[in-house]
């Protein structure tokens, strides 16, 4: 798979500095921020589901700066750690970046990304939850799902043409989009997402989970496994969109460790309309704002 | 080991008849190592007396650890005279800012903008070197170690643990010790509690068998529950902190700006009243402005 150069990956880096974050948490950060009486929880709810914010908070607390005994991967071991009002201005100074576009030059839908991003974070965190697997923090799991994807939105901000002409490709074709990037980009969103979170040193499990979500799945790698089921059932189910018509088939070492197919898996996960109802609340453009 | 009391008062400034016996200057202490070596802890208003005595020993060296950048810990930094007499050497230690994007380097800079002080940062004619301390970091300050703490307060929050010649010394700065943000039965109840657990079992580690624990005790606990999230802590949340760690004697600060000196010492032995007969329970005192004391 095509890696990225040292360049690109500085100014994709750099770019992500000055990307803004998602309307919803953009309005919701300036409602809290005025609001002396705000609810902490509020404020980690809010920040935990936007993956520009979430991307950015880790990233400045798990700099060289503060060399924690232990990598920070959770809103809330950031609030414990930093303070509230330290993680309230981090996110105030986010926020006023301004709004991640709704429409963008790739015609990279915004909301249905969000929706299937915060999806696979939830039911990646379920399945590891229902596995009660210690071998990996379901926090991890839900992170692994909401940035896996990361590098679509990377793309649809700053080369959203080439981003459009995959989208397209992979549509008219039937091709997975990842396959798309490689023809036109040269690259993929796994290897730029896996880029980003590596350079800011979050987990290694986590930039290997994203860096992997499309290659070969190892079945002891339990991390990976879940992000892909996760991904593979959000897409199936159609909450939201990641702009990948195609959902690939559980490979057979899986299906035998896992007992049946996607269809068993989703039957097993039970009930999860509160976690597409959930993503969509928060991914719907807040009309109150205005 | 000697502590010296420069500055205990919290927030502001507070002079006046009834803050006589404590003091109105507020954070600085001043610590002597066994080889008479200088190290500053905060920089509040009580560093420019301190600074009057320092000139019959030119040159300075000074080791200035900054807990946090609000402005009782700081603003007496630009009236601490070595900083202006070629020779003197001075060390300011402090975190690193996420918000900012800088370390103890911008105390200074921002301070001494021109429309807010007459001499600008250039003017400082002694050598002074910035240094962006991380948690859990131990650096050496002349012949005393001293160890950085991440603690809880709306801006990073960096409590000191100096160590010297067998002895040691706690300073927490301003800390409001961590409490659930969740509800009992929310989601995220568990994990928070989780976490709180383990930074105040890190905290008490740090402290462990301190000689001196010097505490902000800012509230009482009556006041505490309007206070809460402002990032202090109270007499009763200091003591817990010094029988859990085992510290041998608790200095109380960061006294209100607005309480008289005996409405201090009224709160205080309400506060020490609650705890008479506590097995292990630290010899306890209310810092005072000019104490300095011998460990």
């Amino acid at each position: 798979m095509a890696e990225i150069s040292a360049t690109l990956s500085d100014q994709l880096a750099e770019a992500v500095e000055g990307m803004p974050a998602f309307p919803k948490s953009v309005q919701r950060i300036l409602e809290i921020a005025r609001d002396i009486n705000c609810q902490p929880k509020e404020l980690v709810s809010v920040i935990e589901k936007d993956p520009v914010m979430t991307m950015k908070l880790l990233r400045a607390i798990n700099s060289a700066y503060y060399n924690f005994p232990k990598q920070i991967t959770t809103v809330n071991q950031s609030l414990v750690y930093m303070g509230l009002n330290t993680v309230k201005n981090m996110a105030l100074s986010f926020a006023i970046i301004g709004v991640l576009p709704q429409k963008n030059n790739a015609d990279f839908d915004m909301q249905q990304y969000l929706v299937h991003s915060l999806t696979t974070a939830s039911i990646a965190r379920l399945l590891c939850q229902q596995q009660d697997n210690k071998a990996i923090d379901p926090n991890d799991s839900y992170l692994a799902g909401l940035l896996h994807d990361f590098g679509k939105v990377v793309f649809a901000q700053f080369m959203p043409l080439q981003f459009r002409e995959a989208l397209a490709m992979s549509a008219e074709q039937g091709i997975p989009l990842h396959q798309a990037e490689q023809q036109i980009i040269g690259t993929d969103h796994s290897v730029v997402g896996a880029m980003l979170v590596g350079k800011w040193q979050f987990p290694r499990p986590l930039t290997e989970a994203i860096r992997l979500h499309h290659g070969t799945i190892a079945p002891e790698n339990d991390m990976l496994v879940n992000l892909f089921i996760a991904n593979q059932v959000s897409k199936k189910l159609a909450m939201g969109s990641s702009g990948n018509p195609v959902v690939s088939r559980l490979p057979m070492t899986l299906a035998k460790r896992f007992g049946g197919n996607l269809d068993d898996i989703i039957v097993r996960l039970g009930d999860l309309s509160r976690i597409v109802e959930e993503a969509q609340t928060f991914a719907k453009i807040g009309k109150e704002a205005a | 080991m000697k502590v010296k009391f420069w500055g205990v008062r919290g927030s502001i400034p507070s002079p006046g008849q009834k803050t006589m016996r404590y003091g109105g200057n507020t954070t600085c202490i001043e610590i002597r190592t066994d080889n008479n070596e200088l190290i500053i802890l905060d920089g509040g208003t009580g560093i420019f007396p301190l600074a009057q005595t320092l000139l019959k020993e030119l040159p300075v060296k000074a080791h200035i650890f900054n807990t946090h950048s609000h402005w009782d810990h700081i603003q007496g930094l630009p009236f601490f005279i070595p900083i202006f007499i070629p020779g003197n050497t001075i060390y300011l230690y402090g975190a690193f800012d996420p918000i900012s994007g800088a370390g103890p380097e911008r105390i200074m800079s921002i301070q001494m903008q021109y429309s807010y002080f007459p001499v600008r940062e250039a003017e400082m004619q002694s050598r002074i070197q910035y240094q962006t301390v991380m948690p859990g970091e131990t650096l050496s300050a002349g012949s005393a170690s001293v160890t950085a703490v991440l603690l809880n307060h709306p801006v990073i929050n960096l409590g000191y643990r100096i160590e010297c010649g067998g002895k040691s010394v706690f300073f927490t700065g301003d800390h409001e010790p961590h409490y659930n943000i969740y509800e009992p039965g929310d989601d995220g109840y568990t994990e928070y509690q989780t976490l709180i657990e383990e930074q105040w079992q890190a905290i008490v580690a740090a402290i462990k068998d301190v000689d001196v624990l010097i505490a902000d005790c800012a509230y009482t606990q009556q006041e505490y529950p309007a206070k809460k999230g402002w990032g202090h802590g109270t007499f009763d949340s200091s003591i817990r902190l010094a029988l859990a760690a085992k510290a041998k004697v608790l200095y109380c600060t960061h006294h209100e700006p607005t309480r008289s000196d005996d409405e201090l010492e009224k709160v205080f032995a309400e506060a020490l009243s609650r705890y008479t007969g506590t097995a292990g329970l630290p010899e306890i005192r209310l810092a005072r402005e000019g104490e300095g004391i011998e460990i």
